[in-house]
């Protein structure tokens, strides 16, 4: 730098051709792709899916169906059975049954084989597992293909490798299952929340009955079937479909120990209320309203990459999404500027479209909640910015929406729309940022950008999270614990920390 | 005998390193194994419950941001100060009935448990702690972290004993709290409060109530800015428990329930007990020039 | 702008960088629309030869190529520039005569920019006096390494001058500048001291161009244009052979930069055999026939 500030005068500025500080990129025109459609020829599923119990498909007892639609769609897909308590009760005694019989008394090494087999199952139909979790749920082909399919069979991979290593995980204790787990997970990740609570169970020994989400359960009962391919013992793994109705049969079966629920924190309370007085383990992984902190000296391209991964993967439908912004102000405008021109590449439309990032909102209601809180936003007073692009005209699809002029007290800041849709706020020091960050009864997951490795670990000390991006956002992995503070939920799921609630220590 | 008139000790409460008497003015009286009058204690309203909670959560930040060696040596200075009032308490718990043996290991048991958590200050992280080989370029590393404040309900029995054991694994992780002390056997509880005082322990970090558990039950487990309750009764009622496990959803508050028959034994200690009021906080960073 | 301020260090992250090209190469670029990419990187292309032994014959063969890529397919683009040594502009100059194709020829002491100023401002001059169109110039790493940005910028301030009304394409040999902070510095520099277009890399180096790098420069072109509205020119070079490459490519140029540089005016390959297997992958959308190599004329 010596020499340099030797020279440090002003060099003076060529002359440009045209200049106007308000530049504009132009995203539109010029090179559009063509449609790449997933080819979805060779994936077969039935018209009507039954319930999976002790081993078999079998009809529910009071023989109710219900339509599942692809949101992209709104075509009906195939129907699943509503589970009742009668059904509930014939899984969790096929599941006592296989607990008492065949699960625990199987040799832990053998246990972990068959959930290695069910990783290499997977891993094997991973593209048939893509493509249906795609028409049932509307999420893109690129996503299901690359993070959710793949992810699910790392986490059967990682957690078989624990069955017969579970005397090195809890120090000074021995680890006992618990018995037979209830398990109740969203539409948003519908296989690999399978996996996140299926092969935990497993590895510690447990049997389960796990109810996937209403408009999402076609890979729950695919995986039925590959249970079966498997040759896992009947009634270790039970799949029962239906509503709420369904899940609060399992929450509030006498002879299950142990409930783990991912979805809402308003039904996570109610299911923990259930709970109450009761010996039954539980883990909730709930709701959140995640921070994504910018600090002026960010790497600020990679930082924007960062946002858009935070809030629209998945089309904003994920607990941890970054939906809250908070930018330095010295470097609001560049961020803002950036991420408006980011937006304008990202293709709205046909999740099996190979090129497609935002695909379509999991279901009407979703649609209809999303909807209403632009408007909230709007009334508000907040300034709302999509992106131009075109959506198709039916299915549920909704622009990426970010929203500026908005404060703490905003019910869009405040609250979790579980869209895609993101709000900004500016922040002047380091201590405010945070505040602001913490100022939320959640605490799932937040980012932190800066390039300050000082500044990482005391921001990433001080927010309440249970999960720190620190330059990076929306990562998983199954070796990495994932879980909340505060009304985020409680416990973990993932790494060794994720076998806890599946045990009792002796 | 001397004629000498004994000077005796009011029994006040313990919130932010103060001795502050109950706001509401109220007490309740404490027997000997007699059913002889052994003192007056203040019986804590949900004024004094309120006031504890605020001054463990301003205490809380600070007190986490003390290093692990520190907390280590601030309970070890806790068990220095209980050694040498060894004598006092040892007394005090015979005039509930104690006998001298029996009230000389309780004593010595509250020390050692303080002494084996403070040896626990710089270790639990590292044995509960993990950095988890994600497939990414991503460093990625799990810790324990405090909860935040913990509400305490010190067991009924073993007033000294009792109330070291659910108060060290709290404290030892960056946590503080408000202990609602044993209601039959109040005063242990506030002579150790004495010792707190005398032991660095920064003021805030442990307040220590006495009271009706019944009376302060509602606002203990409702209260939003408590992170956790923790309590130990082997014997509590059905309905109260689910009282208090109902309460608790309010804000998801992190309800621990040990139900300990024998604070003596060694299943009344472990890290465990620790990592029960801690969050695991993992961090992800990415590895790159 | 000071010289410190251009060369203030912009924070990148290695591992982002990384993820968003993947992220960009997951695109499916399909039908009418790999066709239309296939062309356009056709007309990007500034066919080069740069090698100890090039002589007048090879110079003239390349030429030839480059007016006529494909014989079965007349209709097509042909491709930017061809790219030579010094000595060989004025063999390229006679050989292109009547076409459309630029002449680009490398200077200032190419690859290593080991020389004097007044020796590179020379070469400049007379490449420019022969006939060249466009001058590829290289900035001197060793003295962006040391820190001596002042240096870096004026030589370039110089070469531009020389350059009179040739484009000036800025080489930064991001092989040898290792960091892509350091690589998105010399674009800054390179820029602001008035180049037309910025370069990965001499081919003499490796790595050469790479997508992360190319990235890293298209961001400090968007960047450099938002604050000052004037569009400037990329170029990644060597090591593009694939056809596929090229349209990740130009992925990268779409959706960083938008519509407006994906012109050959802003946008350029570095690259010699990438042609081929562009026109293959062409005939191979139009016909449906997979093709081999010796059906298209290799100089």
């Amino acid at each position: 730098m010596s020499e340099d500030s030797k020279q440090a005068e002003a060099v003076e500025e060529k002359p440009y051709k045209p200049t106007s500080p308000s530049s504009k990129l132009n995203f539109d025109g010029f090179w559009e792709y063509d449609d790449a459609p997933q080819s979805a020829d060779h994936v077969e599923y039935k018209d009507q899916y039954d319930l999976f119990i002790d081993g078999e498909f079998v009809a529910p007892e009071k023989g109710r169906y219900f339509d599942s639609l692809n949101p992209a769609t709104e075509e009906k897909l195939t129907s699943f059975a509503e589970a009742t308590q009668q059904d509930i009760d014939k899984a969790v005694q096929a599941a006592r049954k296989a607990f008492n019989k065949s699960w625990s008394t199987l040799e832990a090494k053998e246990r972990g084989k068959y959930i290695f087999r069910i990783a290499r199952l997977i891993q094997e139909r991973a593209r048939e597992f893509a493509i249906l979790e795609s028409m049932d749920g509307g999420k893109p082909i690129r996503e299901s293909r690359d993070v959710d399919v793949p992810l699910a069979a790392a986490h059967f991979f990682y957690y078989a490798g624990w069955a017969d290593k579970l005397d090195y995980a809890f120090p000074g204790k021995k680890a006992e299952p618990l018995g037979v787990a209830g398990q109740i997970i969203p539409w948003n990740f519908p296989l690999l929340m399978l996996a996140w609570k299926i092969a935990p169970a497993l590895a510690t020994g447990n049997t389960v009955v796990l109810k996937p989400a209403e408009t999402t359960s076609l890979t729950a009962l695919k995986f039925a079937e590959l249970c079966k391919d498997a040759g896992l013992p009947d009634g270790v793994v039970n799949i029962v479909t239906g509503a709420g109705q369904t899940g609060s049969a399992i929450v509030n079966h006498d002879d299950i120990d142990k409930i783990a629920f991912t979805g809402s924190t308003e039904v996570g309370k109610i299911i923990k209320k259930s709970l109450a007085g009761t010996d039954k383990r539980y883990t909730l992984e709930l709701g959140g309203k995640g921070p994504n902190i910018i600090f002026e000296d960010a790497p600020l391209d990679q930082a924007v990459e960062g946002v858009i991964n935070a809030i629209f993967f998945n089309q904003g439908h994920v607990c941890c999404a970054g939906s809250r912004l908070f930018v330095q102000e010295g470097v609001a405008d560049t961020v803002i500027q950036k991420l408006r021109d980011r937006m304008e590449t990202l293709i709205v439309g046909d999740p099996l479209d190979k090129n497609t990032d935002v695909g379509a909102i999991n279901s009407e209601q979703q649609y209809n909640k999303i909807n209403e809180y632009l408007e909230i936003g709007v009334n508000e007073g907040a300034e709302m910015y999509q992106s131009s692009c075109q959506i198709p005209e039916t299915g549920y699809f909704c622009r990426p929406t970010l929203f500026t002029n908005v404060g703490q007290s905003n019910r869009i800041v405040q609250e979790e729309i579980f869209g895609p849709v993101l709000t900004i706020q500016t922040f002047r020091t380091a201590e405010e940022g945070i505040k602001k960050a913490n100022n939320t009864p959640y605490g799932l997951a937040g980012g932190v950008w800066t390039d300050k490795g000082s500044k990482i670990f005391k921001t990433g000390s001080e927010i309440r999270n249970g999960v720190v991006w620190s330059n990076t956002f929306n990562k998983f992995d199954p070796t990495s614990p994932f879980g909340g503070y505060k009304e985020s939920g409680e416990g973990r799921e993932g790494g060794l920390q994720g076998l806890y609630p599946y045990v009792k220590l002796q | 005998m001397s004629d000498r008139i004994e000077v005796l000790k009011t029994y006040k409460t313990y919130v932010g390193g103060n001795f502050p008497r109950t706001e509401s003015g109220r007490y309740y009286k404490v027997y000997d194994g007699d059913d002889n009058i052994l003192a007056n204690a203040c019986q804590c309203s949900r004024k004094d419950l309120r006031d504890a909670v605020v001054a463990a959560r301003n205490a809380q930040k600070g007190w986490n941001n003390r290093s692990a060696y520190n907390r280590g040596q601030i309970l070890y200075r806790i068990a220095e100060m209980l050694e040498t009032r060894k004598a006092q308490f040892v007394e005090e718990l015979e005039t509930i009935g104690y006998k001298t043996k029996k009230a000389k290991a309780e004593v010595e048991a509250s020390i050692d448990r303080l002494i084996y958590y403070a040896g626990w200050s710089d270790k639990y992280q590292q044995v509960f702690g993990t950095i988890n080989p994600v497939s990414s370029s991503h460093f990625n590393f799990s810790m324990p972290e405090p909860m935040g404040v913990v509400n305490v309900w010190a067991p009924e029995e073993r007033p000294l004993l009792g109330l070291v054991s659910v108060m060290a694994p709290v404290i030892v992780g960056g946590n503080t709290c408000v202990i609602l002390a044993s209601e039959k056997y109040p005063l242990s509880a506030i002579s150790f409060a004495e010792v707190l005082n005398s032991s660095d322990v920064p003021g805030g970090v442990v307040n220590i109530l006495t009271g009706f558990k019944n009376e302060l039950l509602e606002h203990m487990t409702t209260h939003k800015d408590v992170n956790a309750f923790f309590y130990t009764d082997p014997d509590i009622e059905q309905g109260k428990r689910k009282q208090i496990d109902e309460n608790a959803t309010l804000n998801l508050k992190r309800v621990r329930r040990k139900p300990v028959e024998d604070w003596l034994s060694e299943e009344a200690q472990s890290p465990y007990y620790i990592t029960d009021f801690q969050e695991t906080k993992t961090t992800w960073h990415p590895v790159g020039l | 702008m000071k010289i410190s301020e251009i060369t203030k260090t912009v924070p990148i992250d290695e591992v982002g960088v990384e993820e968003r090209v993947a992220r960009l190469n997951s695109r499916s670029i399909k039908k009418e629309s790999k066709v239309q990419a296939l062309k356009l990187a056709l007309s990007m292309i500034d066919l080069t030869t740069l090698e100890g032994m090039d002589t007048p014959g090879k110079v003239i063969q390349l030429c030839q190529k480059a007016k006529e890529p494909h014989v079965a397919l007349p209709d097509l683009p042909t491709v930017a520039a061809v790219c030579v040594y010094p000595n060989m502009v004025p063999v390229a100059k006679k050989a292109l005569r009547g076409t459309d194709i630029n002449i680009a020829s490398v200077a200032t002491a190419f690859p290593s920019g080991m020389s004097t100023l007044d020796a590179k401002l020379e070469e400049t001059q007379q490449v420019v006096e022969d006939g060249a169109d466009e001058v590829d110039m290289v900035i001197s790493r060793g003295e962006f390494l040391k820190g001596n940005y002042s240096y870096v910028y004026d030589e370039i301030v110089a070469v531009k001058e020389a350059c009179g009304d040739a484009h000036l394409k800025v080489i930064l040999e991001t092989g040898e500048l290792q960091t892509y902070e350091n690589v998105r510095k010399a674009s800054d520099l390179a820029m602001h001291a008035g180049a037309d277009f910025i370069k990965t890399s001499t081919g003499k180096v490796k790595p050469a161009a790479t997508q992360p790098v190319t990235l890293v420069m298209l961001e400090a072109i968007r960047d450099y244009f938002y604050d000052t509205g004037r569009k400037v020119g990329m170029k990644p070079a060597g090591g593009i052979r694939k056809a596929k490459q090229a349209i990740q490519y130009l992925v990268l140029v779409k959706e960083t930069l938008g519509a407006d540089w994906l012109t050959p005016e802003y946008f350029r390959f570095g690259a010699s055999s990438l042609t081929n297997d562009l026109l293959m992958q062409i005939v191979k959308q139009q016909t449906g026939v997979y093709q081999g190599v010796e059906y298209f004329s290799n100089d």
